[in-house]
């Protein structure tokens, strides 16, 4: 469905994306580890087209994005939840998930999206009138996600869902993923720093050293790899 | 309050009276006076000493305030107070104000220098409002502002005098103009933010200024445009003596000449004018687009991530806050019958741009009270002639010590709960 070949990616000189290549079929959880400054998020932003490839190709559903604009590759149906959730804190929560929609036939189906996602996050439509700068991180999160979501995707690029998050809400917030994932029939692409819950999620997943793709494989598989246990995940040795 | 306190306080205000001393004793201390054949430096000591010691006052009560904000807060709980009757009531402060708007020219006290400030403080508050759609909902700082105001301006006056056309065709035209220079400012000035969009609109509004004083032929330069037909009550204009087979607005009604009949037409031209500005922009904050700005003010990437065209939402914003400004500009043109590049220099830009940041980025009703408070001023103390500037200066002071994010702060939520009564 999303298919990214050999795609490059610099900020002025400095190249951060190397050829990575990843594709992530129809109904699926991928997920894409890696440490601090791998390019993770660089990825996400070259595939919404915020920051543009140099070289390579993104086809999404056989249709080349490299060189769209960010707001057209949310009409085709890929919408990004951004990293450290970039809420719109003075506005309420209602807004917030009304600008999700934005794009979405300017509210035809507001009503019936909107329940949906006080559905999957109930605690929004408790504070629907709050500020969203007055959340806890965890419920910016979940209003992150649920402002996605309003505008139909039907790819969702998730950048570190669990950064600075209270490790009960981060099992919540994952629940809900994998809960859009089967319920919603929403693919889902997750970057994360958290190795271990992102592994447990997904059905593939990828590993990103400065800018390439090391390994891959299913998430069980990358769960029991040496090397991944020692690099990313807690209690492994390297041998 | 502690000791320390107080004589910490104190040291800062002596330090206050130092940069006081530096400021004002060159300044104020040293003044040269021509006597026979030339200048000699007759000193001030006296009138520097009062200032200084002013200076020293003023910081040290400010700091004991600031200091003692528990327990000593009358001005903190005056303007808490203040602010939470105009949030609560803002509906109702908002219709009273626009009843008092429409019977103020009936008032037994009303006389034509009042007529005249009025008229002056809607069209700021006119401006102002303009450019709270673009400083105060898209969040990108506009300090040329006033070159839209000096292209309604123009347009306006050159379409009047050349063609001949009435008040009511000219202003949308003058507008339409407004609105085209705010798109073509808009678009080199899209990549940047903050302090650098600031730095390129400020340089906006003096090209603009420039190009009327340089442009001889079109613009008439710095002598500026003449003639500028006064605007008539739906083609009744108002003359003492109408020419032959006209009617004109005193003959039609059977009323005494009185020349305030066209200052009365104007101060309702501009209220509405302003109202109009006002009822778009809470409309507007209702649709997606205007939604789309206030997202764009607090984070341009989500925007980009949610599908909002920045490009698009921020031309918008710029061009629809200019094409208000150039209503405003006709309108001034019209009042005035006279314009140039004078009218149009960069204090304009600031004291707009004042009164949108003093009445509370984004605050619909901060802009008016903040008008009233600054034009207000400066008129109250227009007989101090050169002190009415310090008296403005001070009054943005006043304003950033005791409301810091401006007189209304609070943003107003688009949506409200079903069946909350507001």
């Amino acid at each position: 469905m999303l298919k990214i070949s050999n795609v490059e990616t610099f900020y002025g000189k400095i190249q951060a994306l190397r050829g990575v290549d990843i594709d992530v079929n129809d109904g699926e959880i991928v997920s894409l580890i890696g440490s601090n400054g791998a390019g993770k998020s660089t990825l996400l932003m070259t595939i919404s087209g915020v920051n543009k490839a140099r070289n390579g190709n993104i086809t999404f559903n056989g249709e080349k994005i490299e060189n769209r604009d960010p707001h057209k590759i949310v009409d085709l149906g890929i919408c990004q939840v951004p990293e450290g959730r970039r809420i719109f804190s003075r506005l309420t929560v209602e807004e917030n998930l009304r600008l999700g929609a934005y794009t979405n036939e300017q509210g035809k189906h507001f009503e019936t999206d909107i329940k949906e996602v006080y559905d999957l996050f109930p605690v929004l439509s408790d504070r629907k009138t709050q500020r969203g700068g007055t959340l806890s991180g965890g419920e910016q999160q979940m209003l992150a996600i649920g402002r996605a979501l309003m505008s139909k995707p039907k790819v969702l690029l998730l950048d570190e869902p669990s950064l600075g998050i209270a490790p009960k809400l981060v099992n919540q917030i994952f629940a809900s993923i994998k809960n859009i994932n089967k319920e919603k029939n929403v693919t889902i692409f997750l970057v994360e720093q958290n190795a271990k819950k992102a592994l447990e999620l997904a059905d593939r997943a990828y590993v990103l050293v400065n800018g390439k793709v090391t390994i891959m494989g299913s998430g069980q598989e990358l769960l029991k790899n040496k090397d991944i246990q020692a690099a990313y995940l807690e209690g492994g040795t390297k041998n | 309050m502690e000791k320390q306190d107080i004589i910490k306080s104190f040291k800062d205000s002596l330090f206050t009276g130092l940069i006081a001393l530096a400021l004002f004793g060159p300044i104020v201390g040293l003044r040269t006076a021509s006597k026979g054949e030339g200048l000699f430096i007759t000193p001030q000591w006296g009138v520097v000493f009062l200032l200084v010691g002013l200076c020293i006052l003023g910081r040290f009560l400010i700091n004991i305030n600031s200091a003692r904000r528990k327990e000593f807060k009358i001005f903190s709980t005056l303007s808490s107070k203040f602010s939470s009757i105009t949030e609560d009531k803002a509906k109702h402060f908002a219709i009273t104000g626009i009843l008092f708007a429409l019977v103020f020219p009936f008032l037994p006290f009303t006389d034509r220098y009042f007529m005249d400030v009025a008229i002056m403080i809607l069209t700021y508050i006119m401006l102002g409002w303009g450019l709270n759609i673009v400083v105060g909902l898209a969040g990108l700082l506009d300090l040329g502002y006033v070159a839209f105001y000096a292209v309604g301006a123009y347009s306006y006056a050159l379409i009047a005098t050349t063609f001949g056309w009435s008040f009511w065709i000219c202003l949308p035209l003058a507008g339409l103009f407004a609105a085209f220079f705010g798109i073509l400012l808009g678009f080199p000035v899209l990549r940047l933010r903050g302090d650098y969009l600031a730095i390129v609109t400020l340089g906006f509004g003096e090209i603009i200024r420039i190009i009327l004083i340089n442009w001889y032929e079109v613009t008439n330069g710095p002598d500026g445009i003449t003639g500028i037909p006064r605007p008539s009550f739906f083609g009744l204009p108002f003359k003492r003596s109408p020419d032959e087979g006209e009617m004109s607005f005193h003959t039609f009604f059977g009323l005494e000449y009185s020349t305030m009949h066209r200052i009365i037409f104007l101060y309702y031209l501009i209220l509405i004018l302003a109202l109009i500005t006002n009822y778009f922009t809470l409309k507007i904050r209702k649709l997606p687009v205007g939604r789309a700005w206030e997202a764009l003010r607090e984070d341009e990437i989500a925007c980009k991530s949610l599908g909002v065209n920045p490009t698009n939402t921020k031309l918008t914003a710029f061009a629809i806050g200019a094409m208000f400004g150039g209503f405003a500009g006709s309108f001034f043109a019209t009042r005035q019958a006279f314009i140039s590049p004078e009218s149009f220099t960069f204090i304009e830009s600031a004291i707009i741009v004042a009164i949108v940041v003093l009445g509370g980025m984004g605050s619909q009703t901060g802009v008016v009270l903040a008008s009233i408070f600054l034009i207000g001023i400066t008129e109250i103390f227009r007989d101090l002639e050169q002190y009415r500037m310090i008296a403005f200066g001070g009054a943005m002071v006043l304003i950033m010590v005791f409301k810091p994010k401006g007189i209304l702060a609070n943003r107003k939520p688009t949506i409200l709960m079903h069946g909350d009564k507001n």
